[in-house]
């Protein structure tokens, strides 16, 4: 038969029945959305860690180390890099660096302990530079305030565990003024010189440097709950958060400072630690493999983000398993309905053979009523899931802003999930198909047309 | 169209035996029978006696365990069930005591359904369906669905669904077996009217002798699966 023909009869039959047919398209309908919804569930929160970890700036970045460090904060290595072969993490690597392919940005990270003094009362605590760049990436998403005027602006955005120690209303601290104490670096003749960028050790290891204390008055613009890659490449969770050039032309004293000052260096100014930024997470390892290869030590999270994926994957499996118990129900619902039909209909399969029809036709024509209901269920079921994860995601966020929490979308139906799942359904109504077809196909049609 | 020297379809040795437990019912038991193009055959026989098996196993519904049918220089045994279909489609036309036409569709859809089957183009169906139902006097009932036809008129429309695709042999189980007398005469002249006019060749079961001997050139008598009697009419 041909397949215009097949199609019209195939509606024809379901049509017959449209209460029964309509119910077990329903149950196929049901089964999709409920897979449907786990999985954009799985798929909603792994695209929500993704993006909040991107976000947070640990997957995109590499922290750069000269070897030498590497080896002196931590215990022994295999194969020592010599110290006196080890390149220096100077301006010349930080350039090369910057023109390595898929590279954003590198800039030094900058911290140091500080004295905060608010109204007179003094705070000890750890400050951390942020680079302009950071707005952009919405790692500050979910600032109370605002995020800092320019690069180049006094102000301050407070961790929200600092902002509680100087007032039991944090919000009110937003717009007002602080003070930051802290030991300046000052480079000691006759070579010493300071690099401007926060320094350290930049004293050619010849003349040392002396520490002079002094205080920097800041605009508190911003309130946040976490510092975004806390104290990932760094000492300590920063809590006090100042533009990174703000931070570099404090010329403060870091913690490396007396390491490198007994050190002896090549005379050039050179930075403790830098932070590269690649323009993706999958970037990463590539540039993490060039700057091993000019001699550096590199630091990232890349492994942390397999085992993000890995775990996303099992997850988004398990969900589709529960999900398709529901459509496993519908597929006997499926066989059930297409087994009474054939009962139903067994005297006019008797007369289509006597027709002419052959056992493949009669075969067909049970395969595409099945794959209309799936089809149909299909299509049903994956709006029916759409709606579920929009609802849900509604619910969610009410819950979340009464919660005074940023708005999260927990839901995500890509379009490769709806078409997975309505081909997936048509493939499942299919196989449903099979032994009532073959069960039809197979009537001896003298005895079918004996059948009242 | 035919088997060579004008026969139609013929029967050799054929039988058709069930196996029912231990017993076996031999519903056709080593039958011969030769059916010459443009004959009128009825086979007549009383209950039992085996002559819709035989039709059937001649109209390739069925096939049988022992023996050979030909049909169109084929012997049908050695058919593939596609092949089978084939024959069934293009060459046979049936018509069934209980009429047999799908209470869904309408008279029109019941007998453009053997075209389907048989892929016709679409464009060539209304013509042939048109034909068809002018030949038994129904074309103004297309759109009548069966139930709202009389018993005549549902088995004149079974027998224009029969022909729609212009077969060779019309086999006819027991035409006239829920019609009353006056509506099984004219069925049977429509009948009558088709074999000449058409040259076509009608196997027709019945066990009423008085209508076989009536409208049969031939009547082959059946009793207990064996052919007991066949004789051409003067």
């Amino acid at each position: 038969m041909k397949a215009g023909d097949l199609a019209e009869l195939a509606l024809r039959n379901l049509r017959e029945a449209v209460l029964r047919n309509s119910l077990t398209t329903l149950g196929v309908a049901v089964g999709v959305a409920s897979l449907v919804a786990m999985l954009s569930l799985g798929v909603g929160l792994q695209e929500l860690a993704t993006r909040r970890l991107s976000n947070s700036g640990l997957f995109d970045t590499v922290i750069v180390m000269p070897r030498r460090n590497m080896q002196g904060i931590r215990r022994a290595v295999p194969n020592p890099v010599p110290a006196k072969e080890a390149p220096a993490l100077d301006d010349d690597a930080r350039k090369t660096m910057e023109h390595l392919p898929n590279v954003i940005e590198v800039y030094p990270q900058i911290r140091f302990p500080t004295e905060v003094r608010y109204n007179g009362t003094p705070y000890s605590t750890i400050v951390a530079g942020v680079p302009d760049s950071a707005r952009g990436n919405g790692a500050y998403d979910g600032i109370q305030g605002s995020f800092f005027s320019g690069p180049n602006a006094d102000e301050a955005i407070l961790q929200i565990e600092l902002a509680k120690d100087l007032s039991e209303q944090p919000l009110t601290l937003i717009g007002k003024d602080l003070v930051v104490r802290y030991a300046e670096r000052q480079a000691l003749p006759p070579s010493g010189t300071n690099d401007g960028s926060g320094g350290n050790g930049k004293d050619g290891g010849a003349g040392g440097f002396s520490i002079v204390p002094r205080e920097q008055k800041l605009r508190i613009v911003g309130i946040i709950e976490t510092e975004p890659a806390a104290g990932f490449g760094g000492f300590g969770s920063g809590r006090l958060l100042i533009p990174l050039e703000v931070a570099s032309a404090l010329r403060a004293a870091q913690v490396n400072d007396l390491r490198d000052a007994v050190r002896a260096t090549n005379g050039k100014p050179a930075y403790a630690s830098l932070t590269v930024r690649a323009k993706s997470p999958s970037q990463v390892e590539a540039i993490e493999l060039a700057i091993k290869g000019m001699g550096f030590g590199t630091f990232s999270l890349l492994d942390a983000t397999r085992n993000l994926r890995l775990f996303f994957t099992v997850f988004d499996l398990l969900l589709g398993i529960f999900g398709s118990l529901a459509l496993a129900v519908a597929t006997l619902g499926i066989i059930n309905t297409l087994v009474m039909a054939i009962l139903e209909r067994r005297r006019e399969i008797g007369i289509l053979k006597a027709l002419g029809a052959a056992d493949r036709d009669v075969k067909q024509l049970f395969f595409v009523e099945a794959g209309v209901m799936g089809l149909l269920g299909g299509v049903l079921g994956a709006g029916l899931g759409w709606t579920i994860g929009k609802a849900i995601t509604f619910g969610t966020n009410v819950y979340l802003k009464r919660q005074n929490l940023p708005s999260a979308h927990v839901f995500s139906v890509p379009w490769w999930l709806v078409l997975g799942a309505i081909a997936f359904a048509v493939l499942v109504s299919l196989a449903a198909g099979l032994y009532p077809a073959t069960r039809a196909a197979r009537l001896n049609p003298v005895e079918a047309l004996r059948y009242e | 169209m035919t088997t060579g020297d004008g026969v139609a379809v013929s029967a050799e040795r054929v039988s058709r035996h069930y196996e029912m437990g231990a017993a076996v019912i031999r519903a056709v038991d080593d039958v011969t029978l030769e059916v010459r193009a443009g004959e009128f055959v009825a086979l007549l026989g009383s209950s039992g006696s085996g002559k819709s098996t035989l039709l059937n196993l001649m109209a390739g519904l069925d096939r049988p365990t022992g023996g050979a049918i030909f049909a169109n220089g084929r012997n049908l045994s050695e058919l593939s069930s596609l092949e089978l279909a084939r024959y069934r489609s293009k060459t046979v036309g049936m018509v069934f005591q209980s009429f047999n036409l799908l209470p869904r569709m309408t008279l029109e859809e019941n007998v453009e359904l053997p075209l389907r089957l048989a892929e016709v183009d679409r464009g060539e169906r209304g013509a042939r369906v048109q034909e068809a139902l002018e030949r038994v006097k129904l074309e103004k009932r297309l759109s009548h669905r069966p139930s709202e036809l009389s018993g005549g008129e549902q088995q004149r429309a079974a027998l224009a669904r029969a022909l729609v695709n212009r077969p060779t042999l019309l086999f006819a189980d027991e035409p006239t077996g829920n019609l009353d007398s006056a509506t099984g005469e004219s069925i049977m002249l429509l009948l009558q009217e088709i074999q000449q006019k058409l040259g076509m060749t009608i196997v027709m079961v019945t066990h009423e002798r008085p209508l076989a001997e009536r409208f049969a050139n031939r009547i082959v008598a059946l009793a207990d699966g064996k052919l007991v009697n066949d004789g051409v009419k003067s």
